[in-house]
């Protein structure tokens, strides 16, 4: 027993590395503490908030609020879909005084934030997913949303412009209806410049999965397709694998431009910047928040990156046209006759739907050219 | 095997003062040693802190503030901590067996999987029954996921760590596959997922707390599981055989069964905790159980 003072090595570094895993923990809690602050806005993220794709995309929106006198933000990044959100919520209401919330996660709705709305009614939450639904959730709920499917129409139709071997790619992470949604536009896009273009359509089946995401990448780029997008949550990795492979690339989410300045041509982005600072206006000016917004290219909820250096005129030329004709509102991607890639007519001659069409909503298809399966 | 040591006081008279210091220094190390080493962990990562700008004091009180603070931040910490007991458990049984099982989240989200089917499915019975063969079956899923590393290890000589690390992703691609398939209800749209389970098969709140009784589950079962490591013969087995397998085998023990029985116990722990999350938190199975409870998986891929 001469060791029964000795501090045992093991025990201690175990410890240790308990104590800094608790530290690390910590970046769980908002730090950013509400002093003198006219309003509290909480945001949460499901991911990091540098992920070049979904959370960093609303982080930018978050970030546009910080110069407004009187608003002060709180964020929470890598909040999983568990009670650990609803805490996170009531963290920021109790420890915070957030008076107005967004959880930007799609499966934080139900039940978490409904949870919430129904415990906390002098708070406002608005989700983004677009699931409110005045029949059934109440009046501090609300959801926002855009129609970022136009945004991968005019991907196509550059990516129709650049591919050489008429062949190009989708990494998607699963056969949902927005993500259907995005990859037939993708393709439609592209077939308005050339009809004989297909898309290959690879599903990782989670949202967010590195190893899958890169290895499809390969796979498509194997196959031929040499203009790649993606509806992963963070486009990172398939863009900068997809740039090693020599493919162009078409993003989504956010600007992914910086990590392929070459190979970028465009991308399909949100700009939530504009759609916090309309409800952040409305809370300052005391009116009512709205409880289901959504909007397009045409209302600035999304917006395409900037053109890169690999896009040639005539591409430049009709994307300038499409964006025009989809401003002016009324355009439909999905319009007859057009069948699915398993000759299932969705769409007869003279039937079009635009983008707010309900319909879409429930899409389980993919339009003939795509070369995958939804199930 | 530090907590080996079980001698009690009785020697108190015979060796007098020194002897009753000894014993008293001997129970403070198991509290001193940690102590001092939460605070060795706490000062380094103050310096990490510090070194990117940010005061460590205002750190350690908002995490203070956040966790512990109030009676709202303890019950913030209990209900997160409340599915990670039995997680743990997933690691810490095995551990006495001398493996080393880090897929835990793989019994979890099938143990929700299975609960949540049979929520469903037995739609219109009594609640209490409903939510015990919920428990049965969630146990009974996590134990077969976590009670197949156990076999693959001791009969086919596969390595735990590895072959419960890979099953986890099987079993995630198979809870995928189940609420995107054959179980998805068609009114989940964008977030496919089970038929939500009636109210009445949900689990609710601890009486005065915020905390689903998942928490009270938790506990018991650690203790329990305390119980049958330190104060059963099958622990006192388990001990010897993770110890040596060998010298147990020597000895007449049972090491296959052993194993296969203790992994699936584990398992059978995380699976429950999946049921939990089911019936306390979600209300369905669907994408967000594979929330890393278990979250050695991220580990593990940092280090791929």
């Amino acid at each position: 027993m001469t060791d029964r003072f000795m501090l045992s090595r093991r025990q201690l570094l175990k410890t240790s590395a308990a104590g800094a895993a608790l530290g690390l923990a910590s970046a769980a809690f908002p730090i950013n503490r509400a002093f003198a602050a006219a309003a509290t806005v909480g945001f949460i993220y499901v991911g990091p908030k540098d992920d070049y794709g979904y959370n960093q995309a609303h982080a930018e929106g978050a970030a546009a609020l910080k110069g407004i006198e009187g608003i002060s933000i709180v964020e929470e990044e890598n909040v999983p879909e568990t009670v650990d959100v609803q805490k996170t919520m009531e963290s920021m209401i109790n420890l915070d005084g957030a008076s107005l919330i967004f959880p930007t996660s799609f499966g934080y709705f139900d039940p978490h934030m409904l949870a919430m709305c129904a415990k906390f009614p002098d708070v406002q939450f608005r989700h983004c997913g677009g699931m409110w639904n005045k029949d059934k959730h109440p009046m501090n709920a609300g959801s926002y949303f855009g129609y970022i499917g136009m945004g991968q129409y005019l991907n196509g139709v550059v990516a129709g412009h650049t591919s050489k071997t008429k062949k190009l790619g989708f990494v998607a992470a699963k056969p949902i209806p927005q993500v259907l949604l995005n990859i037939n536009s993708f393709l439609l896009g592209a077939r308005s410049v050339d009809p004989t273009i297909t898309c290959q359509v690879i599903f990782t089946g989670e949202w967010s999965l590195a190893v899958k995401e890169a290895e499809a990448t390969n796979a498509l780029v194997d196959q031929g397709a040499d203009v790649i997008t993606c509806h992963v949550d963070s486009p990172k990795v398939v863009v900068e694998t997809a740039a090693g492979r020599g493919a162009f690339i078409c993003g989504y989410h956010a600007n992914q431009s910086p990590l392929a300045p070459e190979k970028y041509l465009t991308g399909a982005e949100w700009n939530w910047a504009k759609v916090y600072k309309m409800f952040v206006d409305d809370l300052i000016a005391g009116t009512p928040l709205p409880n289901f917004t959504r909007g397009g290219l045409a209302d600035g909820f999304v917006k395409m990156s900037p053109l890169g250096p690999a896009v040639s005129e005539p591409a430049h030329k009709q994307f300038d046209a499409t964006l025009a004709e989809m401003m002016k509102g009324g355009f439909s991607v999905i319009k007859g006759p057009l069948k699915s890639n398993k000759g299932i007519v969705v769409a007869t001659e003279g039937q079009a739907f635009v983008e707010t069409a309900i319909e879409l909503e429930s899409m389980d298809y993919l339009v003939e050219g795509v070369v995958g399966s939804t199930a | 095997m530090a907590d080996t040591v079980s001698s009690a006081p009785a020697v108190f008279g015979a060796r007098g003062y020194s002897a009753a210091l000894e014993w008293i220094a001997r129970r403070a190390e198991a509290f001193v040693i940690p102590l001092a080493a939460l605070i060795v962990g706490m000062v380094l990562f103050s310096l990490f802190i510090a070194l990117v700008g940010k005061s460590p004091l205002q750190l350690y009180e908002t995490m203070w503030r956040g966790g512990f603070g109030s009676w709202f931040s303890i019950q913030n910490s209990l209900s997160r901590g409340a599915p990670l007991l039995l997680a743990a458990l997933c690691v810490a049984l095995p551990a006495r067996l001398g493996l080393v099982v880090i897929g835990g989240e793989g019994a979890i989200v099938l143990g929700g999987v299975a609960a949540a089917a049979t929520g469903v499915a037995l739609s219109g019975a009594p609640s209490s029954i409903v939510i015990l063969a919920m428990g049965v079956a969630g146990m009974a899923a996590g134990g077969i996921w976590i009670g197949a590393v156990g076999a693959l290890r001791h009969y086919r000589a596969v390595n735990e760590t590895i072959s419960s690390l890979l099953m986890a992703y099987i079993a995630i691609a198979l809870m995928n596959h189940l609420v995107e398939g054959p179980l998805r209800d068609p009114a989940s749209l964008n977030k496919p997922s089970t038929q939500p389970l009636a109210d009445a098969y949900r689990i609710g709140n601890i009486p005065g707390m915020e905390v689903h009784w998942g928490l009270v589950v938790g506990i018991v079962a650690c203790i329990l599981s305390w119980l049958l490591i330190e104060k059963t013969r099958w622990g006192f087995a388990a001990r010897i055989a993770g110890g040596n397998v060998r010298a147990a085998q020597v000895q007449g023990l049972a090491v296959g069964p052993l194993i296969v029985g203790f992994t699936a116990l584990a398992g059978g722990f995380a699976g429950l905790a999946g049921m939990l999350e089911v019936g306390a938190v979600q209300g369905s199975a669907n994408a967000s159980l594979a929330a890393g409870y278990a979250s050695w998986r991220y580990m593990v891929l940092q280090v791929e």
